[in-house]
């Protein structure tokens, strides 16, 4: 197998689907590279350049640049999924939900159920958030939380190239609209990933490493932090299990609970605001579904109740860090 | 414009069976049997049928809040809609969607829809898809005056343009918004010459007159399945009833009531001019009144007779798979 980037592994899905059906259209601002400029073709492939090169091969009539208009890039896209086409719609930073959260929240979530059961909506929504840039308060939230919390919405929320690639796929192929979200920490990072096309399913968390002491779960990049300071308590004798859910709607509760069942303990580690939050959501499963298994509190390592900051200093201290999260997990593991 | 015999009869039965459709609705809901909000079509019925008389079955519609006109002429089955506006499993929408959520996906009715100006960007997905699959279906969108001054129409309008797609954008201008007067609430001179501003024909004409409204469309239509891009209509008419059922309309006049009820009426202007000109008779629009009446009875009736959904059907359709 190849290294690949997360972001190569992305452009590497659009591809493969796009030459599989025709249908797949990609829609959002430049994601065709730009249009009516005097420059050259394919400037940009979408401001992170995810899209890359794909307009080259399926030209402009399937990689349609639009306007910065969120709700009609949203709103298109979830009218073309409900009358055949499977579209694949870039939000960009997943921020400007802001301004187009009624397509998503009161129309394409809505269609099967409101249309009692008429409606497939196989609609994709691509877009990059997270803390790590000094990008500010309006380009560096996570926001999967208020998608999670949405029924008819799929939330995806991959870690790896391998799972991007293959979530996105998934993601393609599937009936109902789907939140598919990409850290913008993780668009470099390289790992391997088959030539060939093939898909994760959605609803089944990857153990990303397992050991006996306490449960770990983590998103997107918060995985690597887990993962860095799993190896330093390791050292230091305590042993975690680390769980990536990958998709948080749905969201696989059993091998969380099977995991916490044989380490009694539980870290839940998100990069989000904590009110209402998939931390708190995953931390409520445990305390309804398994009481009786815990042998000490659910901890939750978060970002505070504050928007992201600009300044470096202010935004590392934001964003949770691995000490942060080694410091919790060696509290839980000596409880009692 | 002259039109056929066949022509006028079908625009006179589609409008009576609308109003006879929605003063049934309106009998139902007094007498305490429909849940919810409803909101009545009765007045506005020469816009619907004025477009939707050009469509084909595979052409498409995004409705409004106020959408049951929209779903006869375009040709979902009265029976059904009036299940599901009782709210019965055997409705429309199995009985999860009620009067603002009608859809009937395979007559391209897209939904009613109860975000006001949710529809327009809905719509031009739907051209999307037809001038990406290269179909030669146009999609329309009926938006109130009131969704008329909502950013995602001008979203909407602005993203067809650019990307020249098959879409009319149809207003209904009623004079209000709830209870919030036209004159009041846009800023611009008046909405179609707003709309025109977008970089697309706009015209307004009289939604009180079927033949006014039927012109216009004839153009906007052609334009659209000639790849022409989207086209703009406003078309000014007003409510029989209120903002919802039960509406008491205190923001309005008695005299302006009256002359929407007893003067402007679309159905009667139609009968007067059609019997003046000879074109049709009193005895062919004598009988179509009698068989609308009749098939909207039988509507109420199948509709009582429904069944209530199962509490299952709660959990179930929410996703195609999960």
């Amino acid at each position: 197998m190849a290294r690949t980037s997360f972001r190569q592994a992305l452009n590497d899905a659009l591809r493969s689907e796009m030459r599989r059906d025709s249908s797949v259209v990609i829609i959002g601002e430049d994601v065709a590279g730009g249009a009516g400029g005097t420059g050259t073709d394919d400037a940009y492939g979408g401001i992170m350049g995810v899209t890359r090169g794909l307009v080259g091969e399926f030209g402009r009539a399937r990689v349609i640049d639009t306007p910065i208009t969120e709700s009609a890039i949203v709103g298109m896209a979830a009218g073309a999924a409900m009358t055949g086409l499977r579209p694949v719609a870039e939000l960009m930073f997943v921020d400007f939900l802001g301004v187009c959260l009624d397509q998503i929240l009161n129309q394409a979530a809505k269609f099967r159920y409101m249309f009692g059961g008429r409606a497939r909506t196989p609609l994709v929504i691509r877009a990059m958030f997270g803390a790590g840039f000094s990008a500010g308060a309006q380009h560096s939230q996570c926001l999967y939380s208020i998608f999670t919390h949405i029924p008819g919405l799929k939330v995806v929320i991959p870690s790896s190239p391998y799972d991007a690639k293959g979530l996105l796929i998934q993601a393609i192929r599937d009936d109902d609209p789907v939140i598919f979200l990409e850290h913008t920490k993780l668009y470099d990072l390289e790992g391997e990933v088959p030539a060939e096309s093939y898909t994760v399913p959605f609803g089944e968390a990857h153990v990303l490493r397992e050991g006996g002491d306490l449960t770990i779960v983590a998103l997107a990049r918060m995985t690597h932090m887990a993962l860095d300071a799993a190896s330093a308590l390791a050292e230091k004798g305590v042993e975690a299990t680390v769980i990536d859910p990958r998709t948080t709607s749905p969201l696989d509760e059993e091998t969380i609970l099977e995991s916490v069942a044989a380490t009694g303990r539980l870290l839940v580690v998100d990069e989000s605001n904590p009110r209402c939050s998939v931390a708190s959501e995953i931390a409520a499963v445990v305390a309804e579904r398994a009481f009786r298994d815990l042998k000490a509190p659910i901890r939750r390592i978060t970002a505070p109740h504050t928007p992201v900051p600009f300044s470096p200093v202010l935004e590392n201290a934001y964003i949770p860090s691995s000490t942060a999260i080694e410091t919790a997990a060696m509290e839980l593991a000596r409880w009692s | 414009m002259t039109l056929d015999r066949d022509t006028l009869l079908l625009a006179y039965t589609m409008m009576r069976r609308i109003r006879d459709f929605e003063e049934r609705v309106n009998a139902e809901f007094v007498a305490g049997h429909i849940p919810g909000f409803v909101h009545l079509y009765s007045g506005e019925e020469a816009i619907a049928v004025g477009v939707c008389m050009h469509l084909d079955a595979t052409d498409y519609i995004g409705s409004t809040h106020r959408g049951h006109g929209h779903s006869l002429a375009k040709g979902c089955d009265s029976k059904r809609m009036m299940l599901e506006i009782l709210g019965k499993a055997e409705g429309l929408c199995a009985g999860k969607g009620g009067s603002m959520h009608i859809a009937d996906l395979q007559r391209g009715m897209l939904g009613a829809n109860a975000i006001v100006g949710g529809s327009p960007p809905l719509v031009i997905g739907a051209a999307l898809t037809a001038k990406t699959l290269k179909s030669d279906r146009v999609a329309v969108a009926f938006t109130g005056d009131g969704g008329s001054n909502q950013g995602t129409i001008f979203e909407a309008m602005n993203m067809a343009v650019v990307l020249q797609l098959p879409a009319i954008f149809v207003i209904e201008n009623n004079g209000y918004g709830e209870g919030t007067a036209v004159e009041y609430a846009v800023g611009a001179k008046d909405v179609a010459q707003r709309a025109a501003g977008f970089g697309m024909p706009a015209v307004a004409v009289d939604g009180r007159d079927f033949f006014a409204v039927y012109d216009a469309m004839a153009g906007a239509l052609a334009r659209a399945r000639a790849g022409g891009g989207p086209s703009f209509i406003e078309a000014r008419c007003a409510r029989i009833h209120g903002h919802y059922c039960g509406d008491p309309q205190a923001y309005r006049s008695k005299e302006e009531l009256t002359q929407a009820r007893e003067v402007h009426d679309p159905i009667v202007g139609f009968r007067r001019r059609v019997l003046e000109s000879g074109e049709l008779t009193a005895s062919e629009l004598d009988s179509i009144d009698r068989l609308a009446a009749e098939e909207m009875d039988a509507a109420v009736a199948v509709a009582h007779a429904g069944s209530t959904p199962s509490v299952e059907a709660l959990y179930t359709d929410v996703y195609a798979t999960y």
